[in-house]
């Protein structure tokens, strides 16, 4: 076998594999709002995380903490959208640092969970 | 001792049922891309096709400088969660100064790993292993050699994900790596060649073997989805630029003390259900060479092209 042979091989291998898995993977964080590690000066109503796949809603979970480990969540958080997003609304909160923790499962069953902060500081 | 088996095998089981899941070099939040050059620290089911590289290698005794281009292919598959197999093997092609080229495949390289160890919350792996090349399946022409080699390995990989929130800019850091000893089933091969009345005997020495090196990567994907959100296009959220070393240390016979070996700066794009990545290969001595190679590899993650059937564990969940 040669090594063109081989390429031409690999090449296909890509091909068929993309589009079989065009509608898997695990659920990795896109972005979220507020962003990731930043800054509002204004209390935010609510969180919301975007994910790279759609989620199972009924294991897709997501809660918010301040800075003592409380919640300031209200525990409505949810599925919502295209699937692949997960909201929950938050209390009125003060200004300071929120951590923002979520695990979720995405739709072709895997796994994934990640935590992250903002901060409140008009 | 009966007892201490006992516990042994308790502890084994109790650790296959109970930590979390580690595939796709998943620990905790921290996901670990397939590096190119040094083995990987986690059991998984993924297949590289192609991993490509291509050298110049340097005269040694009275073998000249060779360029040599190898084309290999591994796949992973996991037994239970936490225990999986490998089977790799290469076409080389060598393409010697002044001397006809050669094509043939390497000795198939059968793996055994077990990931023993997994914290989520330290973004922590470590995996032991047991490499097995199978002797004489190669082309003798293209160096494969006609004896086993058996290679008892300690992989790590390490996130540093758990730093303090004022060092934010290294949590996206993980470092991986292996060590492992190459042991021949021959310590040397006597080649005896006749040319008229003359009869020349050369004999080869076969050493032990500590092949060693690390990676260290700087995950985009990590930093963007944990640590700060700095607004970067969407392809570059997938990139992990990263420097590999890969080195090897004869032991004995003759040739203790003589490392060779490579520093691979490169890059890998992960996308959902493969990677791709390319990387420079620079010798760090003489004795290793003096020119600059590349390698590159394509790489797919079957546990997510085929999350219900040939991407899961054959055992369990």
């Amino acid at each position: 076998m040669s090594g063109t042979a081989l390429a031409r091989g690999a090449l296909a291998l890509a091909v068929v594999f993309t589009v079989a898995g065009a509608a898997t993977g695990h659920a990795f964080l896109d972005r979220a709002e507020p962003r990731v590690g930043g800054r509002v000066r204004t209390a935010p109503a609510q969180v919301t995380l975007w994910f790279t796949e759609r989620l199972e809603p009924a294991y897709s979970r997501l809660q918010v903490m301040n800075e003592a480990g409380l919640r300031v969540d209200k525990d409505d958080g949810g599925v919502v959208g295209d699937g692949r997003q997960l909201r929950i609304s938050l209390t009125t909160v003060p200004p300071g640092t929120y951590r923002v923790a979520w695990r979720v499962l995405s739709v072709d069953t895997h796994v994934t969970e990640g935590d992250f902060t903002f901060r409140v500081a008009p | 001792m009966r007892r201490l088996i006992t516990l042994a095998l308790s502890l084994l089981v109790l650790t296959l049922v109970t930590s979390p899941a580690g595939a796709h070099g998943l620990a905790g939040k921290r996901f670990f891309p397939s590096t190119l050059a040094i083995d990987d620290p986690f059991v998984s089911d993924e297949l590289t096709l192609p991993n490509i590289l291509h050298i110049k290698r340097p005269a040694s005794g009275d073998e000249p400088a060779t360029r040599e281009t190898e084309i290999s292919g591994e796949l992973s598959k996991r037994i239970t969660r936490f225990f999986g197999i490998s089977l790799e093997g290469e076409l080389v092609h060598l393409d010697p100064d002044h001397a006809p080229s050669k094509t043939g495949f390497g000795n198939l390289e059968i793996g055994l790993k077990w990931q023993a160890f997994t914290s989520a919350e330290h973004e922590a792996l470590v995996s032991l292993g047991l490499g097995w090349e199978v002797g004489g399946t190669g082309r003798k022409a293209t160096e494969a050699q006609s004896f086993d080699v058996v290679t008892p390995s300690v992989f790590f990989g390490k996130g540093f994900g758990d730093l303090p929130d004022s060092l934010w800019i290294l949590k996206p850091l993980a470092l991986t790596g292996v060590a492992g000893l190459a042991i021949p089933t021959r310590s040397r091969t006597r080649t005896v060649t006749v040319e008229g009345d003359e009869v020349e005997e050369e004999i080869e020495r076969h050493p032990h073997v500590l092949q060693w090196g690390f990676a260290l990567e700087y995950s985009l994907p990590y930093l963007t989805s944990f640590v700060r959100d700095v607004g970067l296009p969407s392809f570059f959220r997938r990139l992990i630029p990263l420097v590999e070393v890969e080195l090897q240390t004869p032991l004995d016979r003759g040739q203790g003390g003589h490392t060779t070996g490579t520093v691979n700066p490169g890059i890998i794009w992960a996308g959902r259900v493969f990677q791709v990545g390319v990387e420079a290969v620079v010798p760090i001595n003489e004795r290793t060479g003096k020119n600059v190679g590349v390698r590159a590899i394509l790489h797919f993650f079957l546990d997510d092209l085929f999350p219900t059937s040939f991407g899961r564990p054959l055992f369990g969940k």
